[in-house]
């Protein structure tokens, strides 16, 4: 439905580069990606604020590439939300419909249908200068939907949000794109974009580095950075040496499940099949490693441990274990995992 | 230190006041001569403000907006009368408004002499006083977010929309302030408007032909109610100004 094809841009320090991604009718469609990334960017270059220096944009089949803003017939929300501070909320939402030169009765009963979908129905006549975060977002996304755009984008929606307002709105977003609307969301959080997604690009510094079906691109990353981004820490460079060994950047060796094949590739080890221990350990785990603790920090599950086993390991335990353990930093302590808990990725 | 400044400027306005009787403001405010040329003050400079602010505030914004080759030479040029003296600037309004210049031909064919000529004295007050609208709009615009016109695009406003109805209302406020010093400059100006046209003469002249001719205690009374209406002026837009965008913003 909607194509980037080979899209280069450079815009002050942002850039994309040959970036090339399909989105289909009634996808809704992730880019995942830390900030300067360059995702307003491709979000911008879609609505067509800004032109690419090379590349071509396919809505429909149709190049739209140079078409006017005004006829492409894509609705974007912007992170700050853009609300005009002169209008009302009437007139914010009825601002595209006065554009398009509909008659004053229609206008009316096109603002009122939205704003009472998303719940705002109550603002219409309030300034907007002393609306909440939230009612500004929903704000905006009337005045974008009022339109029925064919896609609609999202510049970080949930980023300024708190818990529950980001909670109703994930449950707008869905019921909205269960009822078919096309959807592209810029996001630097991962969580929302499992949330949401069903179809997820990471970016990084301009380029596409990974795309697929959220679960593809959480349990098979294809690269350090979406790794670590999707909160994958232990995540590493390494190459089956033997069959059932795998040596991790050059640095360690492990025991894995035995392959046949002798490659290159990624070799993640979950946070959460990682055991630690005071001694060495004789359970049924055959990769045992001594190493010290680098750091302790907080984590929302009780303490994140790096381990310096030659390689950084990060481990995940609890407040209570770390309590019983006594850890502290440059203890010596044992790390041990299963064989059949190492994944290794081949490298394409 | 800061209320002797005050004082410097306030001191000889009171005193001028004090020394003016309210007979003499009166007989001042029934005399046709001086009537007639506040009303010409006053009409020649409210014209002149609005058919420069047609054609100023649209360079402004470019100005605001777009970024091109020699810009900051342009901005440089648009401070220049308010640096130069005014008398050299009626000079230079008189070299291209006389029957001699382009323009001077042109009007010479249409049956018109713009020197000595209302429309004259509306080019050098515009001369001297059109920066202080161009620079107000301009910082006016500057202050518009970017984001705003670029989210009206997206909402199917064509760009003459878009300036219409998001940047010039918010940026209304330094527009109608750069409105009103633009006219008040251009109806206390002097200088430059007695090299172009004597007659007929505006206030500011009238005050300087009357101390000439008689002194000191003729001009006075005409230089007070010149002031008031002034200040009178200025004290309305204002007002005005403040009610339009309290209304704007209650919408």
């Amino acid at each position: 439905m909607l194509e980037l094809k080979n899209i280069n841009i450079t815009f002050d320090e942002f850039s994309v580069t040959n970036l090339s991604i399909a989105i289909k009718q009634g996808d809704y469609y992730v880019i995942l990606g830390e900030s300067g990334a360059g995702k307003s960017m491709i979000l911008e270059l879609i609505a067509g604020i800004i032109k690419a220096e090379s590349g071509r944009i396919f809505l429909n089949n149709e190049d739209i590439s140079d078409k006017n803003i005004q006829k492409r017939e894509i609705g974007i929300v912007f992170q700050d939300y853009a609300i005009f501070p002169h209008m009302n909320v009437f007139n914010n939402i009825a601002y595209p419909l006065k554009n398009n030169k509909l008659s004053k009765k229609e206008i009316k009963n096109k603002v009122i249908q939205i704003s009472e979908e998303l719940d705002i129905s109550h603002l219409l006549n309030r300034k907007t200068t002393n609306l909440s975060g939230g009612e500004l977002q929903r704000t905006a996304l009337a005045r974008t939907l009022v339109l029925n755009p064919k896609v609609l984008l999202l510049d970080e929606p949930l980023v300024a949000l708190d818990v529950s307002l980001k909670d109703s709105l994930r449950n707008f977003l869905r019921k909205l794109h269960k009822k078919g609307q096309t959807i592209i969301h810029v996001t630097h959080d991962f969580e929302e974009a499992v949330s949401l997604a069903n179809k997820i690009a990471v970016i990084h510094k301009g380029k596409l580095l990974q795309e697929g079906k959220p679960s593809d691109v959480f349990n098979n990353p294809q690269s350090e950075f979406t790794a670590h981004f999707t909160g994958n820490k232990n995540f590493y460079d390494a190459e089956y040496i033997s069959e059932q060994t795998i040596r991790i950047k050059n640095t360690i060796n492990i025991i894995a499940n035995p392959s046949e094949i002798m490659c290159k590739g990624y070799v993640i080890l979950p946070a959460d099949t990682l055991f630690i221990s005071l001694e060495k350990p004789f359970t049924s785990a055959v990769n045992n490693f001594e190493g010290t603790i680098k750091s302790i920090v907080p984590s929302r599950f009780g303490k994140e441990i790096i381990i310096d086993i030659g390689i950084n390991v990060s481990v995940l335990i609890t407040e209570k274990s770390f309590q019983n353990f006594n850890l502290e930093e440059g203890k010596y302590i044992w790390l041990s995992f299963k064989a059949n808990s190492v994944r290794f990725i081949p490298k394409n | 230190m800061g209320g002797l400044v005050l004082l410097f400027i306030i001191g000889p306005l009171i005193s001028m006041f004090v020394a003016t009787s309210s007979e003499e403001i009166i007989e001042t405010v029934n005399d046709n001569e001086v009537r007639s040329s506040i009303g010409l003050t006053i009409s020649v400079s409210l014209a002149t403000t609005f058919f420069f602010a047609v054609l100023a505030i649209p360079l402004a914004y470019i100005l605001a907006r777009k970024d091109f080759i020699f810009k900051k030479l342009l901005i440089g040029i648009i401070d220049l009368p308010i640096v130069i003296p005014h008398s050299a600037a009626g000079i230079a309004i008189l070299g291209i408004i006389s029957r001699d210049s382009v323009l001077g031909k042109f009007a010479d064919s249409i049956g018109l002499n713009f020197v000595g000529h209302p429309i004259g004295i509306g080019l050098a007050m515009a001369f001297v006083s059109v920066p202080f609208l161009i620079n107000a709009a301009h910082d006016g615009f500057k202050a518009v977010p970017v984001r705003l016109e670029k989210a009206a695009l997206t909402l199917k406003a064509s760009p003459v929309r878009v300036f219409f109805t998001i940047s010039l209302p918010l940026a209304w406020r330094n527009i109608v302030s750069g409105l009103v010093m633009m006219f008040a400059r251009g109806m206390s100006e002097f200088g430059a408007v007695v090299i172009v046209a004597y007659h007929p003469m505006v206030t500011p002249v009238l005050i300087y032909e009357r101390f000439g001719a008689f002194g000191l205690k003729y001009a006075r009374p005409v230089s007070v109610v010149f002031i008031i209406i002034c200040i009178l002026f200025f004290v309305a837009f204002r007002m005005l100004s403040n009610k339009k965008n309290q209304l704007r913003t209650n919408k």
